[in-house]
């Protein structure tokens, strides 16, 4: 199979690479970018651990083809802390020890964004909703939803 | 296999129709990808359409919408216009998966993956929209549910591509609504759905109407007695009484996982009536 040449932004850093024309965004993010922040759980657009943001949309990356990121805008988990200074989601969800394993946080986190960005007074059942997408089978759902709830309003004060 | 990315109908047809081997169209992947990586289909060619002129726009025409085959369903939603003129078409489309799915789904993938259980499909039969379909051989306009002829399969000849949805503009008194029955909340497939649109007279007496449903056959039934049995009627007790049983009559179903015969035919004609209440509610009717 001849490869294709693909030319991106991932969170904000222009991109290049070649990939396979059935290769996966969650494949080429992970083993040819090193980015392994998006975790595959299903591959099947299920579980929303390997959520990202492509052109706004918030999107599982086991659902999209490498090939279709050209000239896309690719955010990942790897883009939301500014160098040290954690986002308020990823510094609430550690507060409310929103996470137990950590596999399914990244793409708790990315989903969470996204929503908080196009609405940032959820009520808790609009976060429930919001999150549907992503599942966490170690701990439930009531810290995850604690910790966006508290990191709105931290948002909503800065 | 080959991934390519035209920028016309026209390459895209024409690749379609040269191509050899298995060939897919990819908007969304939402059911693509997932077939592919299951095996159930190998793609020697996949063709992007999503850069395509036009293909990921939703228009107001002066006929009504045209919805582009690539646009996905978190689009629909957030159109004020369309959701205002088509509330049950965008409330079925925003049914399908998750919001990672929404982000990429499209209800002509929906159309075209051709499943019983579709949820947007309903609601387009009901809404008689049409799918303009571009070809070898030009262009043509037809009915929604002429595409899908059974489980999987579609209408669509070699080279064919859906390259958008047409929704007629509104009348005034004019509303439609679906519903799905699943036993949980929310990221389900339907275990039987019912699409309702309905106009009104200046009276509030019903002057067209349509039923369909959904995951009660091998494709989305339109079931045309159930439309008129409306036609005429306040959706009093002893219509709807009519209309519940003309829709489980109507009804192929299989016994399966999700839910028995018996169950289907029995709610089939329940969500109907429920369906045509909010439809009638919407449209303005008391």
């Amino acid at each position: 199979m001849a490869g294709v040449a693909v030319s991106t932004t991932i969170n904000g850093d222009a991109v290049e690479y070649l990939c396979q024309p059935d290769e996966t965004l969650l494949e080429v993010l992970r083993d040819r970018l090193g980015l392994t922040g998006a975790k595959e759980g299903c591959g099947t657009g299920d579980c929303g651990a390997c959520s990202v943001i492509v052109d706004g949309r918030l999107v599982c990356s086991c659902l999209v083809l490498g090939a279709e990121a050209e000239g896309r805008k690719v955010e990942t988990i790897e883009g939301m802390a500014h160098g040290d200074q954690l986002h308020p989601l990823q510094q609430k969800f550690l507060e409310h020890a929103a996470l137990q394993c950590g596999i399914c946080t990244p793409g708790f986190l990315i989903a969470a964004k996204d929503l908080l960005e196009k609405n940032p007074s959820p009520t808790e059942e609009e976060i429930r909703f919001g999150l549907a997408g992503n599942l966490c089978r170690c701990t439930g759902y009531d810290k995850i939803v604690r910790a966006v709830q508290d990191a709105a309003n931290v948002m909503k004060g800065a | 296999m080959r991934y390519i990315r035209p920028l016309s109908i026209e390459d895209a047809v024409g690749e379609l129709a040269k191509a050899v081997g298995p060939a897919a169209i990819l908007a969304g992947g939402s059911d693509l990808l997932v077939r592919m990586k299951g095996g159930f289909i190998e793609p020697e060619l996949i063709v992007d359409i999503k850069r395509i002129g036009g293909l990921s726009d939703v228009t107001e025409t002066a006929d009504g919408f045209r919805i582009g085959a690539a646009v996905p369903c978190a689009v629909l939603g957030e159109n004020k216009a369309l959701k205002q003129a088509w509330p049950g078409v965008v409330e079925a489309a925003n049914l399908i998966g998750s919001k990672q799915v929404q982000g990429r789904c499209t209800i002509t993938g929906n159309l075209c993956n051709a499943s019983p259980a579709a949820d947007s499909v309903p609601a387009l039969v009901a809404a008689a929209a049409k799918a303009v379909v571009a070809g070898p051989s030009g262009k043509r306009t037809i009915a929604v549910e002429t595409v899908p002829t059974g489980p999987g399969r579609t209408s669509l000849a070699k080279g064919e591509i859906i390259e958008a949805i047409l929704l007629d503009k509104r009348p005034e008194h004019a509303g439609d609504a679906y519903l799905r029955f699943i036993p949980r909340t929310e990221m389900d497939i339907a275990v039987v759905s019912a699409g309702v649109n309905l106009t009104l007279d200046d009276k509030g007496a019903i002057k067209t109407a349509r039923v369909a449903l959904g995951a009660a056959a091998p494709t989305v039934l339109l079931v045309e007695e159930a439309g008129q049995v409306l036609v005429g009627s306040k959706l009093d007790e002893a219509t709807l009484e009519r209309l519940a049983k003309i829709c489980s009559g109507a009804c192929r179903p299989i016994d399966d996982k999700r839910g028995t015969i018996e169950f289907r035919r029995k709610v089939a004609g329940v969500l109907a009536q429920r369906a045509a209440a909010i439809a009638y509610k919407r449209a303005g009717g008391k």
